[in-house]
């Protein structure tokens, strides 16, 4: 393809009404938090990743990893939800299904992002992944399925862009059937470790699935009240009919989510380990318990469902409220999930040891959760400029 | 036949059965066998020859006669005769240059104080790599970087190809890893495997270094060690750290 032609599909894609000045300095200003905010993790290449997060031998997982499974998990629902409107058709979130795939892969590349500066030596990971692949370890089962996934879904965009409809769909199905494994091995990274009987269990993995319905749904809402607020133009009727069925969708999940959530914490006062207890009780009653209590349980779950009542599904700026405030809540779920399964020291009752380990993330750590974050609203605005006309779909 | 009957019938004995069904019935058990063979095949762990005591769940002793690996190499602690003078913990933070700072340590002793009969008592615990017969941290390495060396089952580092995720550090049940900034990549004990090992010592440089004798080290399949007589003496209690993991130590504990 020469560049004349790249030109060509550019102008049957872009939106040229987001040409404007106030659209260009927000991509800029974006662009340059996303710069700045990774800077703060390539500085852990040049100082020490010990120098500049706050991991330790303890706790060496924290905000970065979370916020990855964050991205990865928004990322794997996003896809799900397009890949089922494309697949079967006919569902009415298929039309706002090619702005999804496109958030997908955006969001995914929000947690490579974070990732990719969270681990030590990311270039022996791309060698020795090809060359030394352990098949029984999650995290190559995940990183594997999830560049497959990312993969997939840049075809299936090309195949949206181009208008090859049967590519895209081959291809939507594979990378949504690779989302869906590989948001599976996430969960069973921490599932799998007796070692941490607050994360092992089969229960894990599910949840994440859950979770992915969860933010999916959300995020559709919110990206789709964004493209529209960005252009200040009404929603159309069938878009917005689509609006309600995602907002189902979310209020069928925010409850099944709170059922996972009451049962998941339930399990650990009735028997089982001390050590899962403790970590539970790190939520409850512990350190956490104000990231609990506040965030997940009443902005992220609470709030948003009597939102979703309000709204009776048909007001889509309280929906797509609601929805941002379950991503807030689930942003801090996934914090609360891994740093307390951490959190509880192996040497409990040893050496005087606290009942909760110490761990605040470091300024660098929330300077490469900026970055993520803008990577995400960056790739929103450019898709919207550069691919407005192919997310703007009509009814099938 | 009526089992009443069956009751009056003498008993012919096996003197009298004939070999023929003897090897049917032998058949049948290694089929039954083979058929919960074929399900450890399935096993999600990555050491094929992982051996617990099947026999007796409760102990944590490996069945005799089956460790894994041609020189099983193990420690067994004394723990009650440790005083805590750190004494192991310098001379392999020596031997292995294991940095100072950044919780960098291969081996450490905890210490508590406990109330016996309203007396204090002091006591003290060293640890270190288990060494288990299977590893969480073997399993999760998404490289192979960290891998069960095939002849004495010590659980090693390739640093080249350790990517840093820190996955097996949130695997070790026994904090045993840790982030070594002088290689950029994760370390722990290797029973001095290329410090002293290699060099033809038959000690790790902690048990070579306590004074109190609470280190014994040694070759598990070499039934004359010391390690060996004092892991199958019968008198001896002997336990492992978490075991609840699943993940058979090769470090045992013992007040012997």
């Amino acid at each position: 393809m020469d560049t004349k032609a790249l030109a060509n599909m550019f102008a049957q894609t872009e939106d040229s009404s987001l040409a404007t000045p106030g659209m260009n300095r927000a991509t800029i200003f974006f662009l340059i938090a996303t710069v700045v905010g990774l800077s703060c993790g390539v500085a852990s290449f040049i100082f020490g990743h010990e120098a500049i997060y706050n991991n330790t031998r303890e706790v060496p997982w924290g905000m970065l990893i979370s916020t990855y499974a964050f991205w990865a998990i928004t990322s794997t629902g996003l896809c799900i939800y397009a890949a089922i409107s494309h697949l079967f058709g006919g569902t009415r979130m298929a039309i706002v299904s090619n702005r999804m795939v496109w958030m997908s892969i955006i969001c995914i590349m929000g947690a490579f992002a974070t990732i990719g500066v969270e681990i030590a030596s990311p270039h022996r990971m791309i060698i020795y992944n090809i060359l030394s692949p352990n098949p029984t370890s999650n995290i190559w089962w995940m990183g594997t399925l999830y560049g497959m996934a990312v993969g997939c879904m840049i075809v299936e965009f090309f195949g949206i862009v181009t208008g090859m409809a049967r590519i895209a769909v081959i291809l939507g199905t594979a990378g949504a059937i690779a989302e869906v494994l590989a948001n599976s091995c996430l969960g069973g990274v921490f599932a799998t470790l007796p070692g941490r009987p607050y994360w092992y269990g089969g229960q894990l993995p599910i949840y994440f699935l859950t979770a992915a319905f969860l933010c999916g749904a959300c995020a559709t809402i919110l990206f789709n009240w964004m493209a529209y607020k960005i252009r200040g133009n009404q929603m159309d009727e069938p878009v917005k009919k689509a609006m309600t069925s995602a907002g189902k969708a979310m209020c069928m999940v925010l409850i099944l989510y709170s059922v996972a959530t009451f049962w998941r914490l339930i399990m650990y006062y009735v028997g089982g380990a001390e050590l899962g207890r403790i970590a539970a009780g790190a939520l409850i009653n512990g350190p956490l318990a104000i990231n609990f209590w506040v965030m997940e349980v009443t902005i992220g779950l609470i709030i948003p469902l009597l939102l979703l009542v309000l709204s009776r599904l048909q007001n889509v700026g309280m929906m797509a409220f609601a929805g941002l405030l379950v991503l807030i809540g689930q942003f801090v779920a996934r914090y609360d999930l891994i740093v307390a399964g951490l959190l509880v020291p192996s040497n409990l009752g040893w050496d005087n040891a606290p009942t909760y380990l110490d761990y605040v993330p470091s300024i660098f750590e929330f300077g490469v959760i900026i970055g993520s974050i803008s990577v995400v609203l960056f790739g929103f605005l450019l898709g919207e400029r550069v691919f407005g006309k192919v997310f703007t779909q009509k009814e099938h | 036949m009526n089992i009443k009957d069956l009751e009056k019938e003498k008993n012919e004995g096996i003197e009298s059965l004939p070999s023929e069904e003897r090897r049917k019935f032998l058949q049948m058990g290694l089929v039954i066998t083979g058929v919960f063979l074929g399900g450890t095949v399935l096993s999600l762990s990555s050491v094929k020859n992982a051996k617990g005591s099947v026999s007796n769940p409760s102990s944590v002793i490996p069945v005799e006669g089956q460790y894994p690996y041609p020189k099983h190499l193990s420690m067994v602690m004394r723990q009650n005769h440790c005083v805590g003078c750190e004494k192991c913990m310098d001379a392999c933070r020596e031997t292995n240059h294991v940095p100072k700072g950044h919780g960098a340590w291969r081996t450490m002793i905890q210490e508590r104080v406990t109330t016996v009969d309203a007396v204090e008592k002091q006591e003290f615990r060293p640890i270190l790599c288990n060494h288990c017969n299977r590893p969480p941290c073997v399993r999760v390495c998404p490289t192979k970087a960290t891998y069960k060396d095939p002849e004495t089952g010590i659980v090693v580092m390739n640093y080249s190809k350790c990517i840093g995720c820190k996955t097996c550090m949130a695997a070790c049940p026994y904090n045993a890893r840790y982030f070594s900034h002088d290689k950029y990549a994760i370390d722990k004990c290797n029973f001095c495997l290329d410090t002293r090992l290699a060099a033809g010592e038959k000690e790790t440089a902690c048990a070579a270094a306590c004074p109190a004798d609470v280190r014994v080290f040694g070759d598990l399949n070499d039934k004359s060690s010391k390690i060996y007589q004092v892991l199958h003496e019968p008198d001896n209690k002997i336990w492992v750290l978490r075991p609840e993991t699943g993940a058979l130590p090769n470090v045992f504990y013992t007040n012997a």
